[in-house]
């Protein structure tokens, strides 16, 4: 009898076949991520849920049934949300109470932060090193522009609110609070011991006190030492008071990123021969800023929002005006609106910066990891 | 070092206490001068404005309105005073003030007077060291239902539950009255009033309580307001007026009758429309001696002789004002009640100016 012969192996190539159904396209993307286990499938099923119960009611209250257009909240019928105000008082939602005729000054300086901000922020700008010297002078020109004086009409920093406020107030923090925060975090590690205590001291009583606190004793407690007639301005003490607390928070952040860094880099370059602000210039910050990247970027965000607080001191920020506007009996009950753009503005702004980070993280990512 | 910063501090706060203490003694010492001194009245008139302390937002009281400009019961009385001052309402620096640093900056001299719904307490007035000038709004603690319950006065409103805002005066207030007067409730306390009043509005309790002229405004809110109704009944005394610092007299006595003109105004009759044709003199030696045709009230005030006519014509008199940004025909739709002139029955009731 003759036997086949037995393969155990295929003699010749098999076809090309698809992969499983259940492993590719959205099924297998499905499976993979959403149903894999009971308990992940669980979870899905109720997240689905609570997407369904919320997002379309919201929907429909704040876009399909929503009233943009109207005099007042008595020209919104209906269920929805009456978004009327924006037509009648966006104005004063961007500028606060900065004269109108007057507003192109803010949107001048707007315009030409962009340029001021652009050699900082991005790599491949033409004339990079006009532009850094051009937002070197920004600050001098924009406090010019806002405030007036030397030809241009004077306006009171009273009348500063709104958005503008809120940008004016959070970009002076943002800016200021950085090296502030370095020089901190260098002075909490430094062997003079008189620039070291001050550090610590200055760190630990601005950490240990709330913002809401400081802006209090910047608005109530001065005034009383103070003599009558020295008026300090009310913008520049919030500018001056947040810097301070933000600064504290920034020179530990920054403290993390030095501690971080292997002894053998500040050996290494004392072997070289540079000196302290050398060695600190050229080795040990750029490595240390690198990696408190998050932890900065995080700091600003929590100073952005805190720029809200401001209306403890009677100064009108977005969302400041927002409650002042639905005190007009013409736009009484409109809470639920005025937050919800509110929020929304606050989200726009603080994801911009942190998708800024996040790029930045990549484009410096040269680690051994 | 810090401690020696801080007695260093003490040291010259003590002193200057010291020396105004003396400046204070030699003045009760020395005989009335002729020309009365204030010196707000003087800051004022130097600066050529008055800094006058408003709320950061109250319905009716104080509010932006589309333009940007602040306008309300409270704003009026400031523009007033301003007009009395200076002859312009419009020269006033407003300073928007929280509940938290009101008194903070009344003490301080950030502002000249206070006019930001303030209820007049003795501890206050006293302790914190302040002059209330007069009342210009009698506020209290009210109640809203629905029309449908059928309740005329609170009395009716036996077993009803009742939202309130926790932790506030307005719970004790409710407690109080309601075991004097032996009707029972169920309280359903609620953390801030804008959840109390939309508690209110999904049904959770029958009623709701909070300040009278709140009240109103939120009947406004409401889709249908003319299915809620405000009770008569008003459970406990809010007197709101403006304030000012204590220890400048002549100041203090502006502002007084600054208020005291408006609500006679009512009284005789003089509105923002017909106080210039009053002005030129009339029959009426009260309105005279007002307007200033007859006597010398504004000399002894340190004012010109025709500020009671720029006061008026600011904003009109107490009745214009009320019924502008409180009254029928605003949303808030508030009644005079108490409010009202002593002659048509409520409890406004002014000094004589002679």
């Amino acid at each position: 009898m003759i036997h086949k012969p037995f393969h155990r192996t295929h003699t010749d190539m098999l076809g090309e076949r698809p992969a499983p159904l259940a492993t590719v396209g959205v099924m297998g993307w499905m499976r993979a991520n959403l149903f894999s286990s009971l308990a992940n499938t669980v979870l899905t099923v109720l997240a689905i849920y609570l997407l369904w119960v919320s997002i379309p009611p919201f929907l429909q209250w704040a876009i399909f049934d929503g009233q943009v257009y109207g005099e007042n909240r008595f020209s919104c019928k209906g269920e929805g949300a009456c978004w009327a105000w924006l037509d009648q008082r966006i104005g004063q939602f961007l500028y606060g109470f900065y004269p109108s005729e007057e507003t192109w000054r803010i949107n001048l300086a707007l315009v030409l932060l962009f340029p001021a901000l652009a050699p900082w922020l991005m790599e491949n700008v033409p004339g990079k090193r006009y532009l850094r010297w051009f937002s070197v002078f920004y600050p001098i020109i924009a406090v010019f522009l806002l405030v007036g004086g030397f030809g241009l009409t004077e306006v009171s920093t009273d009348a500063l609110g709104g958005f503008t406020l809120n940008l004016v107030v959070g970009l002076a923090g943002i800016v200021l609070s950085l090296p502030v925060g370095i020089l901190l975090a260098l002075g909490r590690q430094s062997r003079l011991p008189l620039i070291r205590w001050f550090s610590i001291i200055f760190i630990e009583v601005v950490r240990g006190v709330p913002l809401i606190t400081l802006l209090f004793v910047s608005n109530i407690i001065l005034p009383i030492f103070l003599p009558a007639d020295v008026a300090l301005n009310s913008v520049a003490r919030v500018i001056v008071m947040i810097t301070a607390f933000a600064s504290a928070y920034m020179a530990e952040v920054i403290r993390g990123g030095l501690q971080a860094i292997p002894k053998g880099q500040y050996e290494a370059a004392q072997a070289m021969g540079l000196g302290y602000w050398q060695s600190m210039r050229l080795i040990i910050l750029p490595q240390a800023l690198k990696i408190s990247i998050p932890g900065i970027v995080n700091t600003f965000i929590g100073l952005f929002k805190d720029t809200t607080l401001v209306i403890v001191i009677g100064l009108f920020d977005i969302l400041g005006i927002s409650r002042a506007m639905v005190s007009n009996p013409d736009w009484l009950g409109l809470s639920s609106e005025t937050y919800v753009f509110v929020s929304l503005f606050f989200f726009v702004v603080c994801f911009a910066m942190s998708r800024y980070s996040m790029s930045l993280e990549r484009k410096l990512d040269t680690d051994q990891r | 070092m810090k401690m020696k910063t801080l007695s260093g501090i003490a040291v010259v706060a003590s002193a200057l206490l010291i020396l105004t203490a003396c400046d204070e003694a030699k003045e009760a010492a020395a005989p009335a001068p002729a020309p009365v001194k204030s010196a707000t009245l003087d800051d004022i008139r130097a600066s050529g404005e008055l800094k006058c302390g408003i709320n950061t937002g109250l319905p009716g009281f104080a509010f932006t309105d589309d333009k940007g400009n602040w306008t309300g019961f409270d704003v009026a009385y400031c523009r007033a005073l301003a007009g009395a001052v200076l002859g312009d309402p419009d020269k006033v620096k407003w300073v928007n003030l929280t509940g938290k640093n009101r008194f903070p900056a009344l003490t301080s001299g950030e502002i000249d007077v206070l006019s930001r719904n303030t209820t007049w307490t003795l501890s206050r007035d006293v302790d914190l060291g302040f002059t209330f000038v007069g009342v210009n709004y009698y506020d209290g603690q009210g109640f809203i239902g629905r029309t449908a319950l059928g309740a005329k006065s609170l009395t009716e409103l036996d077993g009803a539950s009742i939202c309130i805002q926790t932790g506030t005066t307005t719970q004790l207030n409710l407690a109080d009255f309601f075991r004097v007067n032996k009707i029972s409730y169920e309280p359903v306390p609620i953390e801030t009033n804008e959840e109390a009043r939309k508690a209110y509005e999904a049904e959770r309790c029958d009623a709701y309580t909070t300040d009278a002229s709140g009240l109103a405004a939120t009947r406004s809110t409401f889709p249908d307001p003319k299915a809620h109704m405000i009770f008569p009944e008003i459970i406990s005394k809010e007197p709101l007026g403006p304030l000012v610092r204590q220890g400048d007299d002549q100041w203090a006595d502006v502002a007084r009758w600054t208020l005291n003109a408006l609500i006679n105004a009512e009284e005789f009759g003089i509105t923002s429309a017909n106080v210039d044709e009053l002005a030129k003199g009339t029959d009426n030696p009260e309105i005279n001696r007002m307007l200033g045709t007859e006597g010398s009230l504004g000399k002894m005030l340190g004012l010109n002789k025709d500020w009671a006519v720029h006061a008026i014509k600011a904003e009109g008199n107490y009745s214009e004002i009320f019924e502008r940004y409180l009254g029928k025909n605003t949303s808030l739709a508030l009644d005079r009640g108490l409010n009202a002139l002593w002659k048509d029955g409520g409890i406004l009731y002014a000094a004589p100016m002679r």
